[in-house]
């Protein structure tokens, strides 16, 4: 089920068919809506969706920059209710604010960008989670790292199992490079968005 | 509140959408109002309480907004280049307008009936606390615009259980 016909209007007998109202209209005023809540200072998060080679991707961003980036299977309307719990109930669909992540994504995706120039908000993330996500960026386009090696990286070489979480957990999934993570073993270890979704990225980056 | 403000939007823009047409004409003040309706909303809804019949709180927020928009309209000067005769403050031409020019021509008392109970959803009572007027006559008058309406307008889509 799509964010979309979750919130659709539940058909009612007598005002929706004898007063019927332009989708047009709607959407026009909600785009004006997003429009005037940025204007107010009330337009504490954003969202659109995106299509990717992964499927629908939802974007959403405080103020201060790209705040979420989630797949299909962790649920559209899960991750909104845990951004309006974690951060502000005031999400709104705002598409504008996310011109730039959408545009930087369809460029990664197309092959035509190796990294990203994005403000990002850390807030979906605390304490170690947050440091590894943090270091994630600095492994290259195409490189990728053992679990064990960026332990050692973020200087805390014993905390493997709590680097396997932090990239588990990981809000900017993409954005930030989670996917470059891998088993020393070779293995490919595990990913949000699946491990088909981690294989596809591991394998544009190295085609690229 | 702490649901996503999208939901709300998602669910109750068309009814808000109908109220304000109801109250204001289908032209330019109805979306004025659905507009600061919605945007009042949006600022308050983080301290509005869990479990808030959320509808009848934006039909209310939607009567305000609509007195607001009522009022600024009588101090605003008449525009001198529109031609008197013009009714387009009160409905558009094309099909769609149709239904809301025949909800302008009914009596006003009628018009805000349907406009807050029938198409707000707001009981007898409620709608009486806002219009004026006891709850009985509240229901009489949205039955009666209502009747009004279904005579003078008869949608091309077939009403359930309408013999064809």
């Amino acid at each position: 089920m799509t964010a979309d016909q979750q919130y659709a209007e539940t058909p009612t007998s007598g005002p929706a068919q004898m007063f019927p109202v332009d989708e047009d209209d709607v959407a026009r005023l909600r785009t004006r809506l997003a429009g005037a809540a940025q204007q107010a200072g009330l337009l504490d998060v954003a969202y659109r969706t995106i299509d990717s080679p992964l499927g629908p991707l939802l974007l959403a961003a405080t103020e201060h920059g790209l705040v979420r980036v989630a797949f299909e299977r962790e649920g559209f309307a899960d991750v909104l209710q845990a951004l309006a719990t974690r951060l502000s109930p005031r999400v709104l669909e705002a598409p504008r604010r996310l011109d730039a992540a959408a545009a930087q994504l369809e460029d990664y995706f197309a092959g035509r960008r190796r990294s990203f120039d994005l403000p990002l908000d850390h807030a979906m993330s605390t304490g170690f989670r947050r440091t590894v996500q943090r270091y994630l960026p600095r492994i290259g386009y195409g490189r990728t790292e053992s679990y064990k090696e960026v332990a050692e990286h973020v200087g805390n070489a014993r905390a493997v199992r709590a680097v396997g979480t932090a990239c588990a957990t990981n809000p900017l999934p993409v954005v930030v490079p989670c996917h470059r993570v891998v088993r020393s073993d070779g293995g490919l270890g595990g990913y949000l968005g699946g491990v088909e979704a981690k294989t596809l990225l591991l394998e544009l980056e190295r085609a690229a | 509140m702490n649901e996503p403000f999208e939901t709300a939007v998602r669910r109750h823009a068309a009814t808000v959408l109908r109220v304000c047409r109801a109250v204001l004409g289908p032209g330019a003040d109805a979306e004025d109002a659905w507009s600061e309706t919605f945007l009042a909303a949006l600022q308050a809804w983080p301290t509005l309480p869990a479990g808030t019949n959320v509808e009848a709180w934006l039909v209310r927020v939607a009567q305000r907004k609509a007195i607001d928009v009522t009022r600024g309209q009588a101090r605003r000067p008449a525009p001198t280049d529109v031609p008197p005769e013009a009714e387009s403050s009160l409905g558009i031409p094309g099909v769609d307008g149709e239904v809301w020019q025949a909800v302008a021509r009914l009596p006003e008392r009628q018009r805000l009936a349907v406009a807050y109970h029938f198409l707000g959803g707001l009981p007898h009572a409620e709608t009486a606390e806002l219009i004026g007027g006891t709850p009985e006559a509240v229901r009489r008058a949205a039955a009666d615009g209502i009747k009004t309406l279904r005579r003078r307008y008869q949608p091309d889509v077939p009403t359930e259980g309408a013999i064809r």
